[in-house]
């Protein structure tokens, strides 16, 4: 057995690692710096990149390597606690629904349909903008939308197992609703979950930064990806690398998660192995 | 078919009656005092000329009271004013509409001819060096977020090469090129990946083995045969991209200066013009739920699998 799982998820192992780069990039972030990133040295503004700031400074000449390295801090964690919320609140409300049925389930179901109904970013915009704009005003918007897709795909696993023989079998031993729910319907659903939520970390840093590049996220001078971006955009011309720094660590820390998601999701489904 | 459109419409009923309620609960939130803003820029207004305005606009009555009116200016089209330029929101939203519109259809435009051969192309060759390439090309293109797809292209091919202007003015060809590659490039990425999932799945089946049998030329099989199925997957895929076009218009068009809805209802954010950004969720939610209908009523009428289970009689 062990052998066996050993093999299904030994490709995840470089991703993970790689993963693991950047998360701890992101926790150990302020003993990463070169420098501090937060103070200006205006004599040295717009350079570009040099062997001492090795990317270049922005337009307060603050090293763009060293707010790089902190807005990972920022962005990751920011985007990692938000999907964290919307899952665990999604598949709590969702596996509830499938497994009570019933008035709270209809209710429940029909404010999730509308929630779906917005155009994502459309009403994170306006959510955003309507709270007052700030990085945790920004989840929040995202966090208040994101939810009802961890619902529908929660409330419809729990549905596929609550007839099953061995919650038959739970039931009649005497288990109450919540530990039902707690002992049998969350494990049981937790392994779909976590796939969906493994392939949705890079949209989720995408939204998050999305948000701050228009100015309705994370405000100066804080460093983080999306507002370093918004900040250099009146100067893509002169300084094309105060973009291109965030923008590339955008870029990279996606394309690993969206990776990881990937080979997450070809271990966890047999069907696709075999192909 | 007659009375599944029928249920299908009733569906939508409370849905929009949700979707309004929530844009309109949602300005609840916001600290700022309507009046307030509008008479920022007229210095020192007395009390009472604000109390006689907030009666006029029926801002002290209860919150469902004010929901119902203005639900029922939706309807009719009467959506207040702006609170800055006094211009009535419902003739702003329509006159900023088209600009986005047709960004919009160019992208999609672009996409599906650029994504169909593609993913095609990448399904008949797959796990040779052609497939390797455009999966490569598909997944940076989804890793890459718009506004940083929009500002390289702006620096490479507006400010290096000098090719195209950056600055958009909506009806001149030349400049929806930018906005409309931008929005091409992540939903193009996703298109090719699916279409080339299903075309792998499609020539599996025993049917392409038939023809191949039959010494059936493949080039006859792919026309004739296998494309047909990929029309369905682009209208999925059309209803499922609408979501992140829409939102994706108000970061590109914003970068661009592309006059459309987006651009109108990010500047109203920054300037606090609440009634332009309700009549912005409420619209391009009401865009949204459109869109799906007909992409299901479109399954339902090209589909016959589909339609068996709908109750055709």
């Amino acid at each position: 057995m062990l052998s066996f799982m050993g093999k299904r998820y030994r490709p995840l192992v470089p991703y993970l690692a790689l993963a693991g780069v950047v998360l701890l990039t992101a926790v150990f972030a302020p003993f990463l710096t070169p420098y501090d990133p937060y103070v200006q040295d205006l004599e040295g503004a717009l350079s570009p990149p040099n062997a001492d700031n090795l990317l270049g400074t922005d337009r307060y000449g603050r090293d763009l390597l060293s707010r790089v390295i902190m807005g990972s801090q920022t962005t990751l964690c920011a985007s990692l606690l938000l999907l964290l919320v919307i899952a665990s609140f999604g598949s709590f409300v969702g596996a509830i629904c499938g497994y009570r049925g019933g008035k709270l389930d209809i209710f429940l179901m029909r404010l999730s349909d509308v929630f779906l109904a917005f155009p994502q970013m459309v009403f994170a915009i306006a959510a955003a903008g309507a709270l007052g704009g700030g990085l945790f005003n920004a989840a929040a918007a995202l966090a208040v939308i994101g939810w009802p897709k961890y619902a529908r795909i929660a409330r419809g696993l729990t549905l596929t197992i609550r007839a099953m023989p061995y919650m038959e079998a739970a039931r009649m031993a005497g288990t109450g609703p919540f530990g039902m729910l707690v002992s049998h319907v969350f494990p049981n659903i937790a392994g779909p979950v976590l796939v969906t939520a493994a392939l949705d970390i890079g949209t989720i840093i995408m939204e998050l930064a999305g948000l701050s590049f228009l100015g309705l996220g994370a405000q100066p001078p804080t460093a983080e990806w999306g507002a370093m971006m918004n900040n250099g955009r009146s100067m893509l011309q002169t300084a094309p690398w105060v973009i291109l720094a965030p923008g590339t660590a955008i870029f990279l820390t996606v394309a690993i998660f969206n990776l990881l998601g990937d080979k997450i999701r070809d271990a966890m489904d047999p069907k696709q192995l075999q192909k | 078919m007659k009375s599944y459109v029928i249920s299908r419409l009733m569906q939508l009923v409370p849905i929009l009656i949700g979707i309004t309620f929530l844009t309109f609960g949602m300005m609840q939130f916001t600290a700022d005092d309507a009046v307030d803003i509008m008479y920022e820029q007229a210095g020192s207004v007395s009390e009472e000329v604000k109390a006689a305005k907030r009666a006029e606009l029926g801002l002290d009555q209860p919150f469902l009271v004010q929901y119902g009116r203005w639900l029922a200016g939706v309807a009719s089209g009467d959506m207040g004013r702006s609170y800055l330029s006094g211009k009535r929101v419902f003739e702003a939203f329509a006159d900023k509409l088209p600009a986005t519109v047709e960004l919009m259809v160019v992208s999609i435009l672009l996409t599906i001819f650029v994504a169909t051969p593609l993913g095609i192309l990448a399904a008949v060759y797959q796990n040779r060096w052609l497939d390797y390439v455009i999966r490569t090309f598909s997944f940076v293109g989804n890793s890459l977020p718009n506004f940083f797809v929009a500002l390289l292209l702006i620096y490479f091919l507006a400010l290096r090469l000098g090719l195209l202007p950056i600055m958009g003015r909506p009806g001149d060809w030349h400049s929806v090129v930018l906005p409309a590659l931008t929005l091409t490039i992540a939903m193009g990425a996703k298109y090719t990946r699916q279409i080339r999932a299903v075309m792998l799945e499609e020539l599996e089946k025993p049917y392409v083995m038939g023809a191949r049998a039959r010494g059936v030329r493949e080039y006859t099989i792919l026309t004739k045969s296998v494309l047909r199925s990929t029309l369905i997957v682009i209208i999925t895929l059309l209803a499922l991209s609408m979501g992140s076009l829409l939102g994706g218009t108000a970061i590109v068009e914003t970068i661009f200066m592309w006059d459309g809805v987006g651009k109108m209802a990010v500047d109203a954010i920054l300037t606090r013009d609440y009634p332009l950004i309700q009549a912005y969720v409420v619209w391009m939610s009401i865009i949204y739920v459109c869109v799906n209908l007909v992409a299901d009523l479109a399954y339902h009428y090209l589909d016959p699998r589909v339609r068996s289970c709908g109750g055709e009689s």
